[in-house]
């Protein structure tokens, strides 16, 4: 087997990670802020897949370009949720805000079910089947595309929280609820904000994935457990480790699926997060609590 | 509890012993279910409710008990009775083995469940590769007919089935009980409350935490048990998958978490309320997929904002039931 073709199964490996990774960052941001593990993650991630779909479907839109409106969409959803819901929990045992997001999820899930059905519904663009040579790299300009995306995405959200005032006051937030509330932050606002900017970034990610995959319901619960997967080996609360874990995952996924069996290509994530786990808890790039 | 609860529950108890005499086929599977649920619900709560570990992932050891007394029956000419002992042993095995890795490291709250989550995981794709256990076409064991009831072997009519699942109810509620009011017991509520408190006194959190998972784990393999001899078939997509784990924690969650009743009381607010939506669903005419799946998650949500602590707790409280909240409950 030559190496080219290891080169080539790994970099579109990465590139996929890549938007694995953003979706994950979704999550992290959520979580490092308000506290709170957005169960419904994979569930917004496929309604975003789906609002690409139909923005396709009526308006002839590529989802790249469909993805602003979709994280628009998902940003009001997001933001909506927290205030109304989320937000009474955010004192209350993990436990119940895990059943409290886990019944969203099961809402959501159910509601795309019905208005879409189970078939699977995918995109077709223009340069659905071109292929760009990078050196000895032949990659798919879908994926090419996708991945440059994600980074794209990515560094505004990091411009974000480290050059805005809003951004700065959601991070402090996260490192001292307490003391934001008595410098006068309006916690409960920033929070709605963050959840709300948690739902857009996976629904960007989702818009994204339409170039990658068919969009099905199904999908919904396997991307929330890919983010989790992704969040806790990249290091819960760390940007940087939540874009590095979902390209490893991406990576390890594309190598599993190639060497051994498609099918067992989750199972390498898992053996992936086992490790992680056990020899650094706190996730490859996290800090120590 | 008071004279007035004690009544009730007898009265409730009695009821089931009774059920079979006048309760139609449909109206005794309906039973059966709701009695598994609120068993392996029981088993549950022994790790969450009572020493504050959150398992996502009990589906595996349902399965692996029910893999294991399946396998050992089918391959082995091994009975339910004997065959249990090794699916307990496996599944305590592999949860010890996961509270090892989760606790000797220091892995807590979110990402232990994440971990319980992982293993089942594992198990379902793996046991999807095992084609000594039929892999992703199914597990089966024979059905016996018409040949009466077997006890020993566990093969035979539903009544028969239905008793074995009430009996397998009532000795883990008494366990429970036997274990809540033990030094182990109140050691778990210690951890759970405040572990840096418990160690300080000189509980030893490992060796709690252990313990309940081992307990836990044997009590959810015979529930594994159950499932494979009353079902006679096994697939690793629904015997693992994330959705059974959940459909197992949510009668505790529902009923109350780290209360004996709970678990019992939500089974039986869940399963029945699950075939009530199936029967207006199909009576109306109105079968969207998913439309039941809905429900159930609008269910929850009422559920968790109106009744955070879960329903016995408030139910008991209302009619007088238990003396004080919290105490004997």
């Amino acid at each position: 087997m030559p190496f080219d073709y290891y080169l080539n199964i790994a970099a579109s490996g990465l590139l996929t990670g890549l938007v694995y990774g953003l979706a994950a960052l979704g999550l992290s941001v959520i979580f490092g802020v308000v506290r709170v593990v957005n169960f419904a993650h994979g569930e917004m991630m496929v309604a975003g897949m789906y609002g690409a779909v139909l923005l396709a479907g009526l308006l002839g839109l590529d989802p790249i370009l469909a993805a602003p409106i979709v994280a628009a969409v998902l940003f009001a959803f997001g933001w909506v949720l927290q205030r109304g819901l989320v937000n009474r929990f955010v004192e209350r045992p993990e436990h119940m805000q895990f059943i409290l997001l886990l019944g969203i999820a099961t809402i959501i899930l159910n509601a795309m079910l019905m208005l879409f059905g189970p078939d699977s519904r995918n995109v077709m663009v223009p340069y659905s089947f071109d292929t760009v040579e990078i050196g000895p790299l032949l990659l798919d300009a879908v994926r090419l595309r996708a991945g440059a995306g994600a980074i794209v995405v990515t560094v505004a959200l990091f411009a974000f929280f480290r050059f805005s005032r809003t951004g700065k006051a959601i991070r402090a937030c996260a490192d001292n609820p307490l003391g934001a509330r008595v410098v006068g932050l309006n916690i409960d606002r920033l929070y709605a904000l963050t959840f709300g900017i948690g739902a857009a970034v996976v629904g960007i990610a989702g818009a994204l994935m339409t170039l990658l995959v068919d969009s099905r319901p199904q999908l919904a619960p396997e991307y929330t457990l890919l983010s989790f997967i992704i969040v806790i080996v990249g290091g819960l609360g760390s940007l940087p480790g939540a874009l590095l874990g979902g390209m490893l995952i991406g990576f390890s996924e594309a190598m599993a699926g190639f060497l051994l069996d498609p099918s067992l290509k989750s199972l390498f994530s898992y053996g992936v997060l086992i490790v992680v786990l056990l020899l650094r808890p706190q996730g490859l790039l996290g800090k120590r609590s | 509890m008071t004279g007035r609860g004690i009544v009730l529950l007898a009265l409730c108890g009695a009821l089931l012993l009774a059920a079979p005499m006048v309760a139609d086929r449909y109206v005794l599977s309906v039973l059966t279910t709701v009695l598994w649920f609120a068993y392996v619900g029981q088993a549950w709560n022994v790790m969450m409710g009572f020493s504050g570990l959150l398992s996502l992932g009990h589906a595996l050891y349902v399965g692996l008990g029910a893999y294991a007394s399946a396998a050992l029956f089918v391959h082995f000419g091994i009975g339910p009775w004997a065959g249990m002992w090794v699916a307990m042993l496996a599944a305590t095995a592999a949860g010890c083995f996961i509270g090892f890795l989760g606790f000797r490291f220091g892995v807590r709250g979110v990402h232990f469940a994440l971990l319980t989550i992982a293993f089942a995981e594992v198990a379902r794709i793996g046991f999807d590769h095992l084609q000594w256990f039929g892999g992703s076409g199914g597990f089966f064991i024979p059905v016996a007919g018409d040949a009466g009831n077997d006890l020993l072997n566990l093969r035979g009519s539903p009544e028969l089935f239905y008793y074995v699942i009430l009996a397998l109810v009532l000795a883990a509620l008494a366990l429970s009980r036997v274990l809540l009011h033990s030094r182990l017991g109140y050691q778990w509520l210690a951890v759970r409350e405040e572990p840096e408190a418990a160690e300080a006194v000189g509980v030893d959190l490992f060796r709690a935490r252990i313990a309940a998972v081992a307990v836990s784990s044997a009590l959810t393999a015979l529930g594994g048990v159950f499932q494979a001899f009353y079902f006679n078939n096994l697939f690793p997509e629904q015997v693992f998958s994330m959705g059974r784990s959940i459909e197992i924690i949510l009668p505790a969650i529902v009923g109350g978490i780290g209360t004996l009743i709970g678990p019992i009381l939500g089974a039986f607010i869940l399963t029945p309320l699950g075939e009530l939506l199936t029967f207006l669903i199909e009576a109306t005419g109105f079968d969207l997929p998913g439309l039941k799946q809905l429900f159930y998650g609008v269910a929850l949500v009422v559920i968790v904002v109106y009744r955070p602590d879960g329903v016995w707790p408030w139910l008991a409280d209302r009619l007088g039931l238990v003396r004080r909240r919290g105490e004997d409950a």
